[in-house]
């Protein structure tokens, strides 16, 4: 349970109290990560399978890396070679890994809701690995967690690189979200979360790639880069989906580039001094991201994707613990010394 | 018991840790959340009597629970802080009351998930009984025998109270 919650299906749902605690409850199992035997017994005997319909690297081994250090079974489900090619539906399939008795299914999927669709469907915890252009809450929350870390440490100076995240830095604070905006489930789920603590939320992208009537969700439009990036602190660069590229949303990569990427002059001209650089992965290097400033002092990349193990950690302990609510009954456990 | 008792009783407890301890390097560590501030009073009292800094560190045990799927909902984790190798370390585990031992098993098996300790001792300040688990301290504070309906408070300044005592009442809700 994540608060009042059984699944874990977006940010929108949660309160800030509930995005809070779960945060606070990553802090703890960041440090788990670091230790010399990065494992602990918390999940054992517990099931989490990663129901994949779409393609990822950073998502899936994230959560399957988050189940193992909690010594809970992961196991890998990918659509393309599954029966789904033979026409199973998304349901069908879902009951089925059910009856081996998981107690979390984490799922990716193409259509936005299927997660939810799911999750009203089968008896054990969902956990929203990105649906559609709805939300991609684990990332929402490893972007929180990240963008915390980095402000605590702006606030302390003095270049302590460990620093205990102090979540409330983010309010009063501006983030801007550069790219295609429309079809980005991390903008929305970002959204949420940044608002709920507070922050300030910049929208900034070709107007093809911008919704309609976005403000009404507490973000800013903006059409020019400058605009959009002076004085924020901090920037999150969307990835460009090639598939996206030529179509009439945008002519191509390399006016893309020169109206909304980001390259060393760009960042070094308009960006405050510690104004700090997310991207959620995979970059396409050159195309809304230079290398130099991807692999730059700003960057905090690579930290995101440790966070990100950390903050699923939170959401699989918070979702797999707890007796279950029927089913084997709770003394049935108790055999257990 | 009050907070003369329980300074007298933290000061024989020192001492008798130094003389178990004695050639060893070393190391405090208290069991959140009641261990956490007795580790540091022992942690004074050792450094004043010997003039050398032992290092002191704190366990939270949640994750380490055998009951995680009898609860209704997961536990609270806090931090774990321990910034030194605990290989070849005498690490004395402090709490403030041992009642089943099941805390003192998951603090074990927390701890040596760090390294292999030359030496493990426990030191409480409360050893009410009612072991479940063939687990006994080797430092105490003070025995009492506690009926099951009831439960041993230790309250200290450094925790919020008004001043430092050790009470046994009537078991509340959970």
């Amino acid at each position: 349970m994540i608060g009042r919650h059984k699944h874990l299906i977006g940010l929108e749902p949660l309160s800030r109290e509930e995005i809070v605690a779960l945060l606070q409850l990553a802090v703890s199992m960041k440090e788990v990560l670091r230790r010399p035997i990065k494992k602990v017994p918390t999940l054992r005997g517990k099931a989490v399978v990663n129901l994949f319909f779409e393609a990822s690297t950073r998502t899936r081994t994230s959560f399957e890396t988050a189940a193992k250090i909690l010594s809970a079974d992961a196991l890998n489900w990918t659509s393309s070679t599954s029966s789904v090619t033979k026409g199973e539906t998304l349901l069908d399939t879902a009951r089925n890994i059910e009856a081996m008795h998981p107690d979390v299914l984490v799922i990716r999927h193409p259509a936005s809701g299927a997660p939810q669709y799911v999750a009203e469907r089968v008896g054990c915890a969902v956990a929203n690995a990105g649906d559609g252009a709805h939300e991609h809450p684990s990332q929402g929350l490893l972007d929180l967690f990240t963008l915390a870390e980095h402000f605590t440490r702006v606030r302390g100076k003095a270049g302590v690189k460990d620093v205990v995240p102090d979540f409330a830095t983010i309010a009063g604070k501006t983030v801007t979200f550069v790219g295609d905006i429309s079809h980005s489930r991390v903008a929305r789920s970002d959204l949420y979360g940044l608002t709920k603590l507070g922050a300030r939320v910049r929208f900034c992208g070709p107007p093809t790639m911008m919704p309609l009537g976005v403000e009404t969700l507490g973000a800013t439009v903006h059409h020019q880069l400058r605009e959009a990036v002076e004085g924020a602190d901090a920037v999150v660069m969307l990835r460009i989906q090639h598939e996206r590229i030529g179509d009439p949303l945008i002519p191509g990569t390399r006016e893309y580039s020169k109206l909304w990427g980001l390259n060393e002059k760009k960042a070094a001209e308009w960006l405050t001094p510690t104004c700090a650089i997310l991207h959620p992965g995979p970059i396409n290097r050159g195309v809304e991201l230079s290398p130099e400033v991807a692999d730059g002092p700003r960057s905090v990349i690579l930290e995101q994707v440790e966070n990100g193990v950390a903050v699923r950690m939170a959401v699989l302990y918070l979702l797999a613990g707890g007796a279950p609510e029927q089913g084997t009954s709770a003394t049935e456990g108790a055999a257990r010394p | 018991m009050n907070a003369d008792g329980i300074g007298r009783a933290l000061k024989r407890m020192a001492r008798e840790i130094q003389e178990r301890a004695r050639g060893g390097e070393l190391a405090i560590v208290g069991i959140r959340r009641g261990g956490v501030h007795l580790a540091e009073r022992l942690r004074q009292e050792l450094s004043s009597s010997t003039g050398q800094q032992p290092l002191v560190g704190t366990l939270d045990i949640a994750l380490y629970r055998d009951d995680l799927s009898e609860r209704a909902s997961a536990p609270v984790v806090g931090p774990t802080d321990i910034r030194f190798p605990v290989t070849g370390k005498t690490v004395v585990l402090v709490d403030d009351v041992i009642y089943t031992g099941r805390t003192v098993r998951a603090a074990l098996d927390e701890l040596v998930d760090f390294g292999r300790p030359r030496r493990v001792l426990l030191a409480v300040l409360v050893d009410r009984g009612g072991r479940e688990l063939p687990i006994a301290p080797d430092v105490v504070g003070v025995r009492l025998e506690v009926p099951e309906r009831e439960q041993v408070e230790v309250q200290l300044v450094e925790g919020g109270a008004a001043e430092d005592q050790v009470i046994v009442k009537p078991r509340g809700k959970a």
